[in-house]
């Protein structure tokens, strides 16, 4: 670590500082155009129709009647595409555009129209008639990997769908010498990424054949060779265009949907423009959710709670499709490793097909499950060993430098003082114990990682574009979803090159023009395409040190680039407007400036066959505690306050970070409280935001009582010191939750989430126990 | 199409003759008819507030109010007058400022509930405010930031009409 982690932090000039979002007034007068504020001329409006079976062959489908309809102009089904499955990863390409002879949940999509209006489309699904013949459906996951379970995917054998194993050090022999062994089930249900807006996307496949797709998506460059190659075209002939992105946190705003195949399939079929907007009910209903799961987790420690080793047998829900589904398993069995140390370590997950709507990543991906599950166990060890639950989290907390069973390399991770700061800021040692009945403070414990690096496409780009006039045009391949990587990306820019965050013009995503980029997701913008930006500043500096340099008649490295100049502290006759450099380069030597830069995290390598290497550049510990009142009578946990702290490195733009953390938390204890997708045989009972809760302003604790502080490091991997901060705060509150509900009552929650009712009929159990036990 | 209706609307003080189906809501009207997009579609049924818009100065969710109801109704929405809305502005700002908008998408509707919100109670407290957010969803911020800003437009709003006042006195 840097002995003086601060001193770059106190020279930066825009850095560090909290930094209001660059699009924040555009969006806040209603002026940024999201997918579905897009109209072109002669534009038609799609609509889809969902399979009502959750199994079933598709027979025979007769559109003719909706062709006919007045205001009809197209219709496609299955076999108008090619027939080529695709996917996140070649060994499970299960997609396809819309089903051709099998569906395979309630939701799936089997058709769609094109109308002159989103009346005359929704009309026209009526008239669609569909011949399914019902095959037997099969919705828990153990049931389907039993012998004689009805198979969802020809490929795969007991409906596993992935599966991921590991075993560092030896636990047989660890259990074996281990003075205290128990084993718990926890268990997790579905949940929805719950952005507000809904999935939209508009269409075109114009007459020379090339096609254009402008929609909300985090990752536009995963939706571009999805879309390529479920349309068997070569990638060069779609484009794909970025709009703003209405909240995103993972799911179908990662990848092709249905309504983007159809909307460019319509267009060819039409000639127009095709606009497709989801509803909620059918954003709700379709895939693209968490993983629900069953976490079997043994546990072995030494008396005073020393970890020695942990067995995790893991099952997930995976639904119908694969999505990306295989590193989801990987992931959850990782955070074995983080952000404790255990020395021996096995894992066994397997995600299983069932005729749900299928899942994917959510902000966290598998991480909070794992954790929920983890630190709820270690507070039950803590109890039986009679140990404070700090010290058992302290005695086993990774320290900077540490190589983990699995070969990830730690660097900055000031786990113990996230530990020490949220005790503090949190009052947990007057708290804890002392507190009135049914009122509870508890604690949890999370890590995440900052970008991953993944067998197919890690790396990032920037380039930047100097304007005569002194200000920059920043493109990357990353998206702003509204985490704030507009803006935290363009102070880097600014800081190297001595100008302000408003002389930078960031680009969203256009595949035509951008450079290549995985997208946004586990992380990684900040520190992958913030190391990328950054490199491509410095290369621009370096020219525009050339040209300065060779005006002033100075030497390039004495120049410093501040205030929007370029100047030599040795010689302050040496000093030009940055624009006037930019104009004499130009205009009288040729010499435009543009800066290109790359980061890949290629020095290490992983394995996620045996789950060894070293996952991400760098990790982050999180914890927090949280105090909850119950109300016996009704059974309600309120959420009454919050203190969290993690070691994001060095926070680049403050505020933005507040909003990360602060908005991971939140949707946590949505996980913990509320949120549940209800699903009977298949069917999703709670469409709707009416009956899907997430957390309301009111639900939530005071601001005086609501508080996120950051144990600030300097990771010299970092851009800037700079680490990740939108999901890993979010990590350790499931279990911080479940403590605290078992503070206030006694009463041990293993499955989510922690409705009124679940407690109160745990707070039943425990007044039967507590009267049994009496004479 | 012989389904349509003539209805005069009066949007942010300009009128509008327009000709539309009956049961088309006050928010496919505004969006699609008027092309003023900044109020936005989520969950068309009255439970998130992005499409909340001003009924003579009341929050209304405007994907649950046909369009042939509004009539004769001062329409305010996040586009706001010509020539600006000093409110509007002020809330603006302190959504920008706080770091109450990250994907935006709730923001219209945050920003003319306040608005509501701060006309008949220029210093709410902060359970007041969260109260009239409760028809709100926000999935980005936690509320932390929201409630902030409102917190930070109140005192703006204040501020403004104590400095008005000084100007009138002196």
């Amino acid at each position: 670590m840097n002995k003086d982690p601060h001193k770059e932090l106190r020279d930066f000039q825009v850095l560090g500082r909290p930094i209001p979002k660059k699009d924040a007034r555009l969006k806040a007068s209603g002026h940024a155009e999201y997918a579905d504020d897009i109209t072109m001329p002669g534009m038609l409006h799609g609509k889809l129709l969902h399979s009502p079976h959750a199994h079933a062959r598709i027979v025979s489908i007769d559109t003719s009647r909706a062709a006919a309809l007045p205001g009809v102009r197209a219709v496609v089904t299955g076999s108008d595409f090619p027939n080529i499955k695709f996917g996140n990863l070649p060994q499970t390409r299960d997609y396809l555009p819309l089903a051709i002879d099998t569906v395979r949940y309630i939701g799936e999509e089997v058709a769609a129209v094109a109308a002159i209006d989103e009346d005359t489309a929704e009309e026209a699904l009526d008239l669609l008639r569909v011949e399914y013949e019902p095959l037997p459906a099969v919705f828990d996951p153990e049931e389907a990997m039993k012998p004689g379970a009805p198979q969802l995917h020809g490929h795969a054998a007991g409906n596993i769908s992935a599966h991921s194993a590991f075993h560092f050090g030896d636990v047989d022999a660890a259990f074996a010498k281990s003075d205290y062994v128990r084993e718990d089930v926890f268990e997790t249900q579905a949940v929805k990424q719950g952005m507000l807006e809904p999935h939209a996307c508009v269409g075109l496949w114009d007459n020379a054949g090339k096609v254009t797709l402008w929609s909300c998506k985090m990752s536009p460059y995963v939706t571009w060779r999805q879309l390529s190659m479920g349309l068997g075209l070569q990638p060069g002939n779609v484009r794909v265009i970025q709009t703003f992105v209405g909240g995103g946190f993972s799911g179908g705003k990662q990848e092709a949907m249905p309504m983007d195949f159809c909307a460019v399939l319509l267009s060819k079929k039409t000639g127009r423009p095709v606009k497709f907007v989801h509803t909620m009910d059918e954003v709700l209903t379709i895939g693209h959710m968490r993983h629900p799961m069953k976490i079997w987790l043994r546990t072995g420690t030494t008396t005073d709670g020393k970890l020695l080793a942990q067995h995790c047998k893991l099952i997930a829900n995976g639904g119908a499709y694969s999505s990306i589904g295989g590193f989801s398993m990987y992931l959850a069995g990782a955070m074995l490793n983080l952000p404790y140390r255990v020395p021996n370590i096995k894992y066994e997950a397997h995600r299983v097909y069932t005729n749900n709507g299928f899942c994917g990543a959510l902000r966290g991906h598998t991480i909070p499950q794992f954790c929920f599950a983890r630190d709820s166990q270690l507070e039950l060890i803590a109890a039986e060993l009679n140990l404070d639950p700090l010290e058992i989290r302290h005695c086993n907390a990774l320290q900077p430098g540490d190589v983990t069973a699995n070969g990830f390399r730690i660097g900055t991770f000031a786990f113990d003082e996230c530990i020490e700061r949220v005790a503090e800021i949190s009052g947990w040692r007057g708290k804890r114990g002392k507190l009135p009945k049914y009122r509870g403070i508890g604690f949890g414990c999370g890590s995440h990682l900052s970008g991953a690096r993944l067998m197919g496409h890690s790396a990032s780009a920037a380039e930047i574009k100097v304007q005569e006039d002194g200000t920059i045009q920043l493109t990357t391949g990353s998206t702003d979803v509204g985490q704030g990587a507009d803006t935290v990306l363009s102070m880097i820019a600014a800081e190297v090159l001595g100008i302000e965050v408003d002389d930078v013009g960031f680009t969203r995503v256009d595949s035509q023009t951008t450079p290549v980029d995985p997208g946004t997701f586990g992380s990684r913008v900040t520190f992958f395409t913030g190391h990328a930006v950054k490199r491509a500043a410095e290369d621009a500096r370096a020219q525009l040190a050339e040209i300065a340099a060779q005006k002033m008649g100075a030497d390039p490295k004495d120049l410093v680039f501040r205030g929007r100049e370029i100047f030599n502290p040795k010689d302050e006759r040496q000093r030009i407007k940055l624009k006037d450099v930019v104009r004499w380069g130009a205009f009288q030597q040729g010499k435009i400036v543009s800066g290109r830069g790359t980061y890949a995290a290629a020095d290490e390598k992983i394995d996620f066959r045996t789950g060894e290497g070293n996952l991400s550049p760098a990790y982050n510990p999180s914890a927090c505690a949280v105090e909850v009142e119950v109300d016996p009578e009704t059974g309600r946990a309120t959420v009454v306050g919050f203190w969290g702290a993690d070691d994001s490195g060095t926070p680049l733009n403050p505020l933005g970070v507040k909003g990360q953390v602060l908005g991971a938390t939140v949707m946590s204890i949505g996980h913990a409280l509320y949120e549940n997708l209800i699903r009977v045989d298949g069917q999703v009972m709670n469409p709707s935001f009416r009956d899907y809760k997430m957390p309301l302003a009111t639900d939530l604790p005071k601001l005086a009582d609501f508080q996120h502080s950051n144990v600030i490091t300097w990771e010299p991997e970092g851009p800037f010191g700079a680490k990740e901060a939108g999901q890993g705060a979010g990590t350790g509150v499931l279990a911080a939750l479940a403590n605290a509900v078992y503070d206030a009552t006694g009463v041990r929650l293993t499955r989510l989430p922690m409705t009124p009712e679940n407690i109160l009929f745990g707070l039943k159990r425990v007044q039967e126990q507590n009267s049994n036990r009496r004479p | 199409m012989n389904d349509l209706i003539p209805v005069s609307l009066r949007v942010n003080g300009v009128g509008y003759d327009v000709a539309i189906r009956p049961w088309r809501t006050l928010l496919e009207v505004l969006r699609e008819t008027l092309a003023m997009t900044g109020t936005k579609r989520s969950c068309g049924e009255g439970q998130c507030g992005a499409c909340t818009v001003l009924l003579d100065g009341k929050a209304v969710s405007s994907c649950l109010y046909l369009a042939v109801e509004a009539q004769g109704k001062d329409i305010q929405t996040i586009e706001g007058p010509v020539g600006g809305d000093p409110a509007l502005e002020q809330i603006q700002s302190s959504f920008a400022a706080k770091g109450a908008v990250q994907c935006g998408f709730c923001t219209p509707g945050m920003v003319m509930i306040t608005k509501d919100l701060l006309s008949h109670n220029p210093e709410p407290n902060e359970d007041e405010i969260r109260d009239a957010l409760v028809g709100h969803l926000c999935r980005c911020t936690g509320y932390v930031q929201i409630v902030e800003a409102i917190q930070d437009a109140a005192r703006g709003m204040q501020d403004a009409a104590g400095e008005m006042a000084r100007k009138e006195g002196a």
